[in-house]
């Protein structure tokens, strides 16, 4: 075990994912020499050289649709895109490309492509750095949409994302990319926990809470928080967005009977919509109150100065919990 | 690719200070008239330092600074008339002064009390746009409506080195080109797009890239102010002819970081930023002046002492630049009424006020 950040665990996951396979590549703006703007690419071009990490042209649409051509000849390509605002300009190129090669082509030119995002606010950012666009790529047929909430799952979950046949949005909540934890860098990956499935991160019985990426912290010390009021909240880390594992969470939700679903992105149309409506489906009669959700609201993402009272944090968490075992 | 802007480079001041001859563009400009761009290149940059200094404080989230580029942007930003219309992207703080934009104006987008902070019609000065080369389209889209109403009016459009590999800005091109809209592309090729040097982004001098889409491109001495002035007046002319769009690539340098989130030192070496101070816009200026006997000390001292006046009210003013709380989230999300954010705003209102009465939250539904 390895105390480190999530950067560094995300750099460690690289570094392994190009040391076990050759034909890993990395392509993005600014990740050779300056490591990207987060440093997660840090020293690998030193390590590895520039044909294996490419500082691209600042043009989002060619980087990921030269990873498109890239993937075809053979190469893994892993692309950063360096903030969730900036991700639009290869909008088509994922949307009409990248999720629909395998089905176009009946499985004969797969994708395995990794699309690296750093999401999500709280950083004090300006304008198009503190998005969170989830939705958009979960609502796509053909892409597999994960988040890792701390470094551990970030070193693993990376490495799964590259090694899996099919494009991988990977999303990277910025914000938590300095928090530690243990990671056990020699970890085989077969034995790795599937990064599609959810997993209760604190048991408890009175509410379950779904979460995923930046929000996995919030709501675990918002269950701490809630002991002092006597509520025993269940915390599930959701980990994957497409495929949604409604599993884990029904389970959960027919012992504690209440799901507050939680994350930045606007709540409109959001994973939690999706939760809500197949929760409802699975274990209607084990509900003791409406799945509520807390997220970001029907507005652009506001100038940071007013950012914490857009992002849920805490008592908004609790309000949630309160309303549901008011209900 | 000669990193001193090669023979094609268009020049009237030379970094010496010397006044020189260019057979296709050259400036008829009074003493009074110098004296006036030095102001603004002196006051643009005290406010660029000031407000690079105002994020070190913590009063600012985040700086792009200008340093080096003021006579591109005082230079483009003089030739425009008031009817024409420029778009920016998040690092024309010169070009905003020339537009009347008070330098106050443009922190509360960096302090993150606004995504905008003007009204781009008053200023006939677009909102900053971060996303990188989105407005050179809005820019052409702005010239085609000039174009439809028969003025006389122009575009300028700003980007960057790294901002011509976008797809957005090749496409604006191509509008610009086959609809003849009278827009100029204002490049400020600065060598660098974050820690991509200007090799990352082309093969060959960015303006000759124009001829490739069917209108002229022309490389001018961006730490020239009045090279620039002259190259940025004949295309806005052109445009104004109905001769069509023009691209101009300003040769300059990025002095400062790409923004102070920014750590240069990784990817360049000392050695270059010293080589271009050599070339500095302002300097330049004032030895011209001095030299010529066209300013004295007291004009010199005058200067000085407006930037400095101008910096401390910038300072204070900033300090007292505050958000509009919630209000800001969900105000103006759309132009006409929607239900939803009007129900996410009471409920937000409510939230907050059973804080403030100090009532317990919760239980409603
Ligand atoms: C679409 C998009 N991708 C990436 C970024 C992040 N980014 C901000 S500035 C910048 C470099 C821009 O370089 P250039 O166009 O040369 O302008 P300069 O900053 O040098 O003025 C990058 C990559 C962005 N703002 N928008
Ligand atoms: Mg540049």
């Amino acid at each position: 075990m390895v105390v480190m950040t999530m950067a560094k665990a995300l750099n460690a996951g690289l570094r392994r994912a190009m040391e076990t396979d050759p034909a890993v590549l990395l392509i993005g703006e600014d990740i050779g020499k300056l490591g990207g703007v987060f440093r997660v690419t840090d020293g690998l071009q030193k390590d590895f050289g520039e044909a294996r990490v490419v500082d691209a042209p600042l043009a989002e649409s060619g980087i990921v649709g030269t990873a498109v051509g890239l993937a075809m000849r053979g190469y893994r390509p892993v692309v950063e895109i360096q903030f969730d605002g900036f991700v639009f300009p290869a909008f088509d190129q994922i949307v009409t490309q990248v999720a629909k090669f395998n089905a176009r082509s009946e499985g004969r030119t797969p994708m395995p492509i990794t699309i690296r995002i750093p999401y999500g606010g709280g950083i004090g950012a300006v304008e198009h750095h503190s998005e969170s666009p989830e939705a958009y790529f979960a609502h796509t047929a053909g892409l597999r949409v994960i988040s890792p909430s701390n470094a551990a799952d970030a070193y693993l979950m990376v490495q799964q994302a590259i090694a899996s046949a099919d494009p991988v949005v990977f999303f990277e909540p910025k914000r938590r990319y300095w928090e530690k934890a243990d990671v056990d860098v020699d970890a085989d990956l077969a034995d790795a926990p599937s990064p599609y499935r959810a997993r209760v991160v604190r048991p408890g019985q009175h509410v379950t809470l779904a979460c995923y990426g930046p929000m996995v912290r919030t709501c675990l010390e918002a269950a701490t928080a809630a002991e002092h009021d006597g509520h025993d909240l269940e915390v599930i880390d959701l980990r994957s967005m497409s495929p949604l594992d409604v599993d884990t969470v029904a389970e959960s939700v027919r012992r504690t009977g209440r799901l507050v679903v939680v994350h930045e992105a606007p709540v409109f149309l959001g994973m939690g919509a999706e939760l809500a409506a197949r929760i409802t489906e699975a274990c209607f009669y084990s509900l003791q109150a409406p799945v509520l959700r807390v997220g970001g609201y029907h507005s652009p993402y506001p100038p940071s100065k007013v950012e914490e009272d857009y992002l849920p944090d805490l008592d908004r968490v609790l309000d949630g919990v309160d309303r549901a075992l008011a209900w | 690719m000669t990193a001193d802007g090669g023979p094609e480079l268009v020049q009237l001041l030379t970094p010496e200070g010397e006044r020189v001859h260019h057979p296709e563009y050259d400036i008829d400009i009074t003493p009074e008239e110098l004296r006036a761009l030095y102001r603004d290149l002196v006051l643009v940059r005290r406010v660029d330092l000031e407000a690079t200094a105002l994020q070190r404080q913590g009063e600012l989230g985040l700086w792009a600074p200008l340093l080096g580029q003021e006579a591109a942007q005082i230079g483009s930003g003089r030739a425009l008339r008031p009817g024409d219309y420029a778009f920016p992207t998040y690092r024309e703080h010169g070009v905003a002064w020339t537009r009347g934009v008070a330098p106050l104006t443009l922190l509360g987008l960096f302090r993150g009390v606004t995504n905008g902070g003007w009204d781009p019609h008053d200023h006939n000065f677009a909102l900053y746009t971060i996303v990188i080369g989105d407005q050179t389209l809005h820019a052409v889209g702005y010239a085609m409506g000039i174009q439809r109403d028969g003025t006389e009016d122009a575009v300028i459009c700003y980007f960057g080195d790294g901002a011509s590999s976008q797809g957005d800005v090749n496409e604006s091109f191509v509008f610009a080109s086959v609809f003849n809209a009278p827009v100029v592309f204002f490049c400020q090729n600065n060598q660098w797009a974050i820690s991509a040097p200007l090799e990352r982004q082309t093969q060959i001098p960015l303006y000759r890239r124009a001829a490739g889409f069917g209108f002229p491109g022309v490389r001018v001495d961006g730490n020239d102010v009045l090279a620039v002035l002259a190259v940025t007046r004949a295309a806005l002319q052109r445009a104004r002819d109905g001769a069509g769009p023009t691209l101009v690539e300003a040769f300059t340098y990025r002095m400062g970081a790409h923004t102070t989130s920014d750590d240069p030192t990784r990817y360049r070496v000392a050695a270059e930023l010293e080589a271009w101070k050599l070339k500095d816009p302002i300097e330049r200026v004032r030895v011209h002046l001095a030299r010529g006997g066209l300013a004295d000390h007291d004009f010199f001292d005058a200067v000085e002492a407006e930037a400095e006046q101008l910096a401390v009210e910038l300072r204070a003013g900033c300090r007292k630049l505050e958000s509009r709380g919630i209000d800001t989230i969900f105000e103006h999300v759309y132009a006409e009424p929607h239900p939803l954010v009007a129900k996410e705003r009471a409920e937000a209102a409510a939230y907050h006020a059973s804080f403030q009465s100090g009532a317990t939250v919760g239980g409603g539904h």
